[in-house]
């Protein structure tokens, strides 16, 4: 048996077929859900894919929150279920509470699409304890409003639990504004949930994931979560 | 309805012969609504009515095309059942008056297109022309267009893969935003846009229609003026959100036998749809205008037929199978209507309030217009400039200077200022990334690729428009050869200025020609293509651009070699003839001189053939790097390729003694049809023997290596200062304040 990843689709969402793509080459079964429907499909992991869900008229992820779907995954969520939202999906996930912080307008003011590197803060929860510390991933952001904003006790609760989950940084792991490219504090690219099961992530590990496109970390990253995941 | 003033009928880009013309063809006088659909169907935007004649020069006859121009987009076969669909369209006078929605609907409408034919759209090209950065207007304008493509292709997620873009002062008054789209579809879900079967239900959906745009078309076809700002409400509002939902409703419904026709309502809105669909299936439409959803009160049957409200489509469906249809629009969230009906009388008949207000044959509304054939002639100017020295007075810039110069030259530097504001890799299938010769996109479950490029040459365009447009054609072909890609089949956008200016016509008449020969000797169709006329601000005109995107298919995508160097030892190569003119060079433009002397000197068999030779050796593998010379010539192609491959090169160029002009022109010299390829030094005896083989000429320069860009006994620059001069150009200049 493999894995089944579900993978959310709201109108606007645009990365549900580069993230099914991926998870065939971690050699799961991607399976998609659509946002007016309140049924995860047996799925065991759930991504919120990339995209512009019902435009992010208003504020990014603010309307997608309010979907059926989000009830399902709120309570995959709170029953432990590993729940990754990458981008937009990110996005969503703060603004359902599932994450904390928000993702305010790149500093620059522009969208940025470009290959960034990020550094793997804490092997925790169900995503990333297959990861060391440490490790340095290449994968592509492509986004508009990627800063990520938490207010600063928040912020120092976050680092002291172990839930700023990557960084960007340079391609030795170094941190560096000029490694940031959206003005995000404390360089933060991903977090945790306090309870590690639940990861928002900007930068996009489906579009890293064969050679020919660039990178394979983003591949990396998924097979490192199955793996932990461990049979089906 | 009394007879139109001259005034009403100048608004709708109709002249009195047009009137007249109109009123003997129906027997008798076009009220109001009917003249305002009739200035619209006629205006030089959808009728192309002063093009038209010269246009059925480009041929579409190729085996590999399936669609040619007359429909929404073009189709060539791809092999395996998959065919191709692509078109490039301006969206300039819009994007003149409001940069950001001007260019964000260009992207919408050619979009449209493309999905209109049950085709997904992969890639996203544009081609732009500014005035000179130096202008904080043009800045403004340059950065507010770049958000306009990036906001609506971003959102609505297919990759913004390549372009190109050129600042000249000549664009001052008038930008160009010319966008391409090319999509995918497999032949039994290839739509057309017909209507026929009497009695089949019309549907208009997606967005509400609205006051938006109205005149639009017309707005197009005539020039602007100082109070262009004024005609803002005729440009109309993006919403890329909506068009996502439109078109994955629209590709869920491609391949259904319930759907008859499908077109995207653009210019002209719902009269240019409906009538086109139905001249094409050979029938008419009745439509009732009571059932068109408004976004606002109090709208008028003018106000409706002419809105070009965004994001609206209409299908033609099968008797009884509407809710099926509906159903799909219903699960998208988006509004669908049942808004009339096929007819079998050829006409456009249009009701509203339970009354007839327009009735008019389709023979007279779509093809009735009477063609213009405005005089042309070759202006004077042009024997001058042509004689004259490119050069007057020489460079007082020393090699090296010039040099670094051109490097940070907008027109030749790092485009990623651009690029990096548009998603370009959503779809994970964009292999080849922006900012070289060609995009090249995978296809999937195979091992090949899609590769496109866009170009336009328009300072040599303005010294000879048909050498012009063939050296765009030209570098088309070489872009795509740098990828190993054999080219397929291309669309076009012609921009010109005021065609009622004797010399813009012969601009017109000259470049048209040009293309169809540079096209019939590359052996490459036409598939569609797009005119924008009247791109004049004030009297002044654009220089004649003739815009070219190029489709090609790279036989295998793994062996793809990048722009740049590769490693230290291997050995340069010029590939292709020698020409070293500076007639309309980016050094000319830097040294602000009139554009003056002979354009490149153009060879189009020797095109071909240099064009075979470099695919050869990249497709099978021999070139570790392949760029092609375009601005800067010979010296900015070799820097480019070293600032890529992060290595220095040494070569040598010309014979011993140096030239009369210090080597300007055989360092900066624009001539068409030339390469730098790097080799292993092992596969040097194949680069030469390949070449031989396809008649080619070319010449071994130097090697890679080193720290420094090296052209012994002329030039050098240090590798480090070339990069910094490329990353300076665009990205320096746009540090500057914005208007």
């Amino acid at each position: 048996m493999t894995w089944r990843c579900g993978i959310a689709v709201f109108p606007g969402t645009w990365s549900e077929r580069d993230c099914a793509h991926w998870v065939e080459l971690a050699g799961g079964e991607p399976v998609m859900l659509w946002h007016a429907e309140r049924e995860l499909k047996g799925a065991d992991l759930v991504v919120l894919p990339g995209g512009f869900a019902h435009g992010d008229y208003l504020r990014a992820g603010a309307i997608a929150r309010f979907a059926p779907l989000m009830a399902a995954v709120r309570d995959h969520a709170l029953a432990g279920g590993p729940v990754l939202g990458i981008c937009n999906g990110f996005q969503i996930l703060c603004e359902a509470q599932l994450l904390p912080g928000a993702l305010l307008r790149n500093s620059c003011l522009q969208f940025r699409c470009q290959s960034t590197h990020l550094r793997v803060e804490v092997g925790r929860g169900p995503l990333l304890s297959g990861l060391e510390p440490g490790t340095v991933l290449r994968m592509p952001i492509s986004h508009g409003e990627g800063r990520y904003y938490a207010p600063p006790d928040q912020l120092q609760e976050l680092e002291a639990g172990g839930q700023v989950a990557l960084r960007y940084c340079g391609p030795a792991g170094e941190l560096g504004d000029e490694h940031n490219p959206n003005g995000s504090l404390e360089h933060i690219a991903g977090v945790l949930n306090r309870e590690g099961n639940v990861l928002g992530m900007m930068p996009h590990p489906e579009r890293a994931c064969e050679p020919l496109l660039g990178s394979e970390d983003g591949l990396q990253l998924l097979r490192a979560a199955l793996a932990v995941l461990g049979p089906r | 309805m009394a007879a139109p003033s001259a005034a009403q009928l100048r608004e709708l880009a109709l002249t009195e012969e047009e009137y007249h013309h109109a009123v003997r063809q129906l027997g008798r006088a076009p009220n109001e609504l009917e003249l305002g659909m009739l200035g619209a169907l006629w205006s030089e935007h959808c009728s192309y009515k002063t093009s038209r004649r010269l246009l059925s020069q480009l041929s579409s006859q190729a085996p590999q095309v399936v669609v040619g121009p007359g429909e929404n987009a073009g189709v060539v076969d791809l092999g395996e059942g998959l065919l191709c669909c692509f078109k490039i369209e301006s969206h300039n006078h819009p994007s003149a008056i409001e940069p950001v929605q001007g260019a964000a609907t260009g992207v919408g409408g050619i979009l449209r297109d493309v999905f209109a034919m049950g085709a997904r759209p992969v890639a996203l090209l544009d081609a732009l022309r500014f005035g000179e950065l130096g202008d904080p207007a043009q800045r403004h304008r340059f950065a507010k267009v770049v958000e306009g493509v990036g906001f609506y292709g971003n959102c609505i997620g297919v990759p913004t893969v390549g372009g190109e873009t050129y600042f000249d002062d000549a664009y001052r008054g008038n930008c160009l935003v010319n966008a391409m789209c090319v999509g995918l579809v497999t032949a039994p879900r290839l739509l057309h846009a017909v209507a026929r079967g009497v009695g089949n239900p019309v549907l208009l959906v997606g967005a509400d229609t609205g006051r938006d745009g109205i005149h639009g078309a017309t707005f197009a076809s005539v020039q602007l003026d100082e109070g262009a700002e004024e005609r803002r409400p005729a440009v109309q509002v993006g919403n890329p959100f909506l068009e996502k939902c439109l078109m994955e409703a629209c590709l869920e419904l491609a391949g259904s036998s319930a759907l008859v026709g499908l077109q995207d309502c653009g210019a002209a809105g719902l009269t240019s749809s409906c009538a086109e669909m139905a001249r094409r299936g050979g029938a008419g439409v009745r439509l009732d205008l009571d059932q068109v959803a408004r976004r606002e009160l109090g709208m008028t049957p003018y106000e409706v037929m002419l809105s070009e409200s965004q994001e609206r489509m209409v299908l033609v469906v099968e008797r009884g199978r509407v809710e099926e249809v509906r159903a799909v629009f219903d699960r998208w969230e988006l509004r669908s209507d049942v808004v009339g009906e096929v007819i079998a009388q050829e006409e456009l008949q249009i009701s509203s309030g339970g009354q007839m207000v327009a009735r008019l044959p389709l023979s007279l509304l779509v093809e009735g217009f009477l063609p213009r054939r405005p005089p042309s002639s070759r202006p004077l100017e042009v024997e001058r400039a042509l004689r004259a020295a490119p050069l007057t007075g020489g460079s007082p810039w020393t090699l090296e200077e010039a040099w670094l110069r051109l490097l940070a030259s907008p027109n030749c530097s790092d485009t990623s200022w651009i690029y990096r504001q548009y998603d370009h890799q959503v779809g994970d299938d964009t292999v080849v990334l922006p900012g070289w010769d060609a995009a090249v996109v995978r296809l999937r479950g195979r091992g090949d690729g899609l590769a496109v490029s866009v170009d336009g040459a328009h300072r040599s365009s303005l010294l000879d428009p048909r050498r012009g447009a063939q050296l765009a054609v030209a570098e088309a072909v070489r872009n795509l050869s740098c990828v190993g890609a054999r080219p397929l089949a291309l669309t076009n956008c012609l921009n010109f200025g005021n065609p009622e200016k004797e010399e813009v016509m012969w601009q017109l008449e000259e470049a048209v020609a040009g293309l169809a020969e540079a096209c019939r000797q590359l052996a490459l169709p036409v598939v569609s293509g797009n005119v924008s006329l009247y791109n004049d601000l004030s009297g002044d005109s654009i220089p004649p651009t003739p815009v070219v995107g190029v489709v090609g298919l790279v036989g295998d995508i793994r062996r793809l070699p990048g722009p740049g160097f590769a490693a230290a030892g291997d050995l340069i190569y010029v590939v292709g003839p020698g020409g070293t003119e500076l007639g309309g060079s980016e050094l000319q433009r830097l040294l602000g001189g009139m554009v003056l002397g002979p354009p490149p000197e153009l060879d189009l068999e020797l095109e071909r053939r240099a064009a075979e030779a470099v695919r050869q050796l990249v497709s099978e593998g021999s070139a570790r790097s392949a760029h092609d010379c375009s601005l800067g010539g010979l010296a900015v192609a070799l820097a480019e390729c070293c600032v890529a491959g992060g290595l220095g090169a040494v070569v040598r160029v010309g014979g011993q003694s140096i030239p009369a002009d210090g080597g300007h022109a055989l360092l900066f010299g624009e001539g068409s049809g030339r390469y730098v390829l790097s080799v292993d030094p092992a596969e040097g005896g194949r680069m030469e023997e390949v070449c031989a083989g396809w008649r080619v000429p070319c010449a071994r320069l130097g090697e890679v290596g080193g720290d420094q860009v090296e052209i012994v006994g002329l030039a050098r620059i240090p590798l480090a200062a070339a990069a910094a001069a490329r990353l300076e150009g665009i990205a320096g200049a746009m540090a500057g304040p914005v208007l």
